[in-house]
C-alpha cells in the first residue's frame, strides 16, 4: 500500500493529468483509497495501469444505501513489481446506473463487471456481453442492493403450486 | 397460465447458439451443451461448446447454477456468524475462507492475532491445501482414466478430515478460526499425529509419482495441451497454480507475508510452458512444500494464548464465568449483539489452493457487516478457459477442464 503521502501525491498526479478526475482519497487502516469521477474512471484506471499498477486483483459493487451516490464499484489494483496495491472507487446514482467498462485494458474485468450488473444494476457501457451472471436470466430486481429484502422471493414448494399462479418457479 | 406452460415458454425464449461462425470457415459447425450435471464438470458447471468436427472453436461457460445469495446472508448476520456461510462458499478451502473473512474483519478492528494463534492458522491452512490438492488429484485422475487414484487420494483425504475433527470437532466446514485467532488450542496427541501425517504424506506423494509419472495415457493427454502463455493469464486475472505453472512465480505467502508465513522456508513450484502437465507437476509439488511448512510450524510452535486477549472480540474463558461479573456481561454481549465494527472498508487477500482469495469487507460501526465480497480464484480463473480450450481436441477439454480446478461452490456462492 501506498502510504498517506503517498496516496496523496498520486492524487495529485492523477488530477494533474486528468483534471476533474479525482474527488477524494481515503485513507483508514493502510488501505488507500483513490475516489474517481465515474466519468473519468476509465482514464484513471489507464494511467495507474501505466503506473505499474498493472494486475486487476478484483472489482466489486458496493451499495452505500442511504448516503449518495448510493452505489460504488471498487477497483483492488495491484502493483506486482512493488507488491503494492491502491483501490479506486467511483460512485455512480442508482437511477440509469452505468460505468464505462474496464475490459480493454483487463480482459479478466469481464465476469466481476457481469456480477456488478446482475447484484447492483450498474451497467458497463462498452462491455461486449452484459447480462446477468450468477442470477437466472429473466431475474427482476437487484439483489445485493441494501434495500431487496433477504428471504423477499418466494420459494415455489408443492402446498403453495396452486397460489402461485406461475409467478415464481 | 399454469407452471408447466409458462415453463415450456421459457425454455423457448432459450437461445443455445453460440456465436456465429467468423467469415471463411465453411464447415459446418455443432454446438454441444456439457453440463451442468456433467461428472467431468467437477460441479455444477455449463460449458456451451462450438465444435468443428472435434476441434474446439469456441467454448461458453455458464454459471449460478449453486447460487446461494452467501454474500447477502452475510450481511444479516453477526460478524462471528458470518464465519460459517463463508466457509460454504468454495467449500473444499473452508480454511481459507474464514481466514479470509477474519483477516479484513482484524484489519477493520485494527486487533493483533497472537503468534501460537498464527502458528495454528498455518498448520490448519496448509493441511487444507492438501486436502483441497488431493481432491482435485482424485477428480482429475479419473477423469484422465486413472480410476484407481480416486482411492488413493480420497484415503489420504479422510486422514486430514480426521485431524481436523481432533482439533475442532468438525471434519469440514470447521469454523476453527475465529476473529482474532482460533476457537480451541490443538487437544493433547494433535501434534503427533499431524507428524505422523506429513511423514505419510510425503511417502504418498512419491507413491502418485510414481503411479501417474509412469502413465503413458496421461502424460499424453496432459502434454502440450491447454497452453496459455503468462501475459494473457495475467490480463485476465488469473493466479495461483495455474499462473505458477506457466512460469511465474507468484504466491502471496512469500510477496505480501501473513499469518507469520515469512518464518517458514519452503519454495514455490514453478512450471516451464504453462499446459496442463505443468499444472499437474505445479500442484503435485506443492504437496510437498506444504508438508514441510506444516512440519515447520509445529517444530517452532510459540506458546501463548490462541485468541486475542481483548474480551470486546474474544469470548472469556469459560472458567472466569462463574467468578467474574465482567467476563459473564462479556459473555453476554458477544453472544447476543456480537462485537461492533468502526466504520471501514478492508479488502485480505490470502493464497488459497487456487489462488488470490481476497475477502472485503465494509463495516458500518453496526455488529453485522455492511458488505461481504469474496473474490474467489475459481471465478476469475474459469474467464482463462476458453483461451485454454481452443483450437484443441474436445477430449482436451475435459482434461482441461480438471487441470483448471474449478470449485462451483466458490463460482457461484
Amino acid at each position: 500500500m501506498p502510504d498517506a503521502t503517498g496516496l496523496e501525491l498520486a492524487a495529485q498526479e492523477l488530477s494533474e493529468a486528468i483534471p476533474q478526475s479525482i474527488l477524494g482519497t481515503e485513507f483508514h487502516r493502510g488501505r488507500a483509497t483513490l475516489l474517481a469521477s465515474p466519468a473519468k474512471a476509465h482514464d484513471v484506471l489507464e494511467r495507474l495501469k501505466g503506473m505499474g499498477y498493472g494486475f486487476l486483483a478484483s472489482l466489486h459493487g458496493v451499495d452505500y444505501y442511504p448516503e449518495e451516490p448510493r452505489l460504488g464499484v471498487l477497483y483492488e489494483l495491484f502493483d506486482m513489481e512493488r507488491v503494492d496495491r491502491i483501490s479506486v472507487k467511483a460512485r455512480v446514482h442508482t437511477d440509469a446506473p452505468s460505468i464505462a467498462t474496464v475490459i480493454d485494458l483487463w480482459p479478466g474485468a469481464n465476469f466481476p463487471e457481469r456480477e456488478v450488473y446482475d447484484m447492483f444494476g450498474v451497467v458497463f457501457e462498452g462491455h461486449s456481453d452484459m447480462r446477468r451472471i450468477l442470477m437466472p436470466e429473466d431475474y427482476e430486481g437487484f439483489p445485493q442492493r441494501r434495500d431487496f429484502p433477504v428471504g423477499g422471493e418466494p420459494v415455489l414448494f408443492t402446498y403453495n403450486e396452486e397460489q402461485s399462479d406461475g409467478k415464481f418457479a | 397460465m399454469t407452471l408447466s406452460e409458462d415453463y415450456r415458454r421459457r425454455e423457448e425464449s432459450v437461445t443455445l447458439s453460440a456465436e456465429s461462425p467468423s467469415e471463411g470457415e465453411t464447415h459446418e459447425l455443432l454446438t454441444l451443451n456439457i453440463g451442468p450435471h456433467h461428472p467431468a464438470t467437477h460441479g455444477v458447471l455449463r460449458l456451451l461448446a462450438t465444435l468443428e468436427g472435434e476441434i474446439v472453436r469456441d467454448v461458453k461457460p455458464i454459471v449460478g447454477y449453486v447460487h446461494t445469495g452467501i454474500e447477502k446472508t452475510a450481511e444479516d448476520k453477526a460478524y462471528w456468524k458470518v464465519i460459517p456461510v463463508v466457509e460454504r462458499m468454495d467449500y473444499l478451502a473452508y480454511y481459507f475462507n474464514a481466514m479470509a473473512f477474519c483477516g479484513a474483519v482484524e484489519t477493520l478492528l485494527g486487533i493483533e492475532v497472537p503468534p501460537r494463534a498464527q502458528y495454528l492458522r498455518v498448520i490448519h491452512l496448509e493441511l487444507n491445501r492438501i486436502m483441497s490438492h488431493l481432491v482435485w488429484l482424485g477428480t482429475s485422475a479419473l477423469d484422465l482414466g486413472a480410476v484407481s487414484m480416486l482411492w488413493y487420494s480420497f484415503r489420504e483425504r479422510e486422514s486430514v478430515l480426521d485431524l481436523f475433527e481432533m482439533s475442532s470437532g468438525q471434519r469440514m466446514h470447521t469454523r476453527y478460526i475465529q476473529v482474532g485467532g482460533v476457537i480451541e488450542d490443538i487437544p493433547r496427541g494433535f501434534a503427533d499425529r499431524v507428524k505422523q501425517f506429513c511423514k505419510e504424506m510425503t511417502r504418498r506423494a512419491d507413491q502418485y509419482a510414481d503411479l501417474l509419472e509412469q502413465n503413458q495415457i496421461l502424460i499424453e493427454r496432459l502434454r502440450d495441451t491447454g497452453k496459455v502463455d503468462k501475459d494473457e493469464l495475467l490480463a485476465l486475472g488469473v493466479t495461483g497454480p495455474l499462473l505458477r505453472a506457466a512460469g511465474v512465480p507468484w504466491d502471496l505467502r512469500k510477496a505480501q507475508p501473513y499469518s507469520s508465513y515469512d518464518h517458514f522456508d519452503f519454495q514455490i513450484p514453478v512450471g516451464t510452458i504453462g499446459d496442463n502437465y505443468d499444472r499437474f507437476r505445479v500442484r503435485h509439488a506443492e504437496f510437498y512444500e506444504s508438508t514441510k511448512i506444516i512440519e515447520q510450524a509445529l517444530e517452532g510452535l510459540p506458546e501463548g494464548p490462541f485468541i486475542t486477549p481483548d474480551r470486546k472480540v474474544a469470548l472469556p474463558p469459560r472458567h472466569e464465568l462463574a467468578t467474574s461479573m465482567e467476563a459473564l456481561i462479556h459473555h453476554f454481549k458477544l453472544v447476543t449483539e456480537g462485537f461492533r465494527v468502526p466504520p471501514g472498508e478492508a479488502y485480505y487477500p490470502i493464497e488459497g489452493p487456487r489462488g488470490e482469495l481476497g475477502c472485503f469487507v465494509r463495516a458500518d460501526g453496526s455488529a453485522k457487516p455492511a458488505r461481504v465480497h469474496m473474490r474467489d480464484p475459481s471465478f476469475t480463473n474459469l474467464q482463462a478457459f476458453p483461451s485454454m480450450v481452443r483450437g484443441g481436441y474436445i477430449a482436451d477439454l475435459i482434461a482441461t477442464v480438471a487441470m483448471l480446478d474449478p470449485i462451483l461452490g466458490g463460482i457461484d456462492r
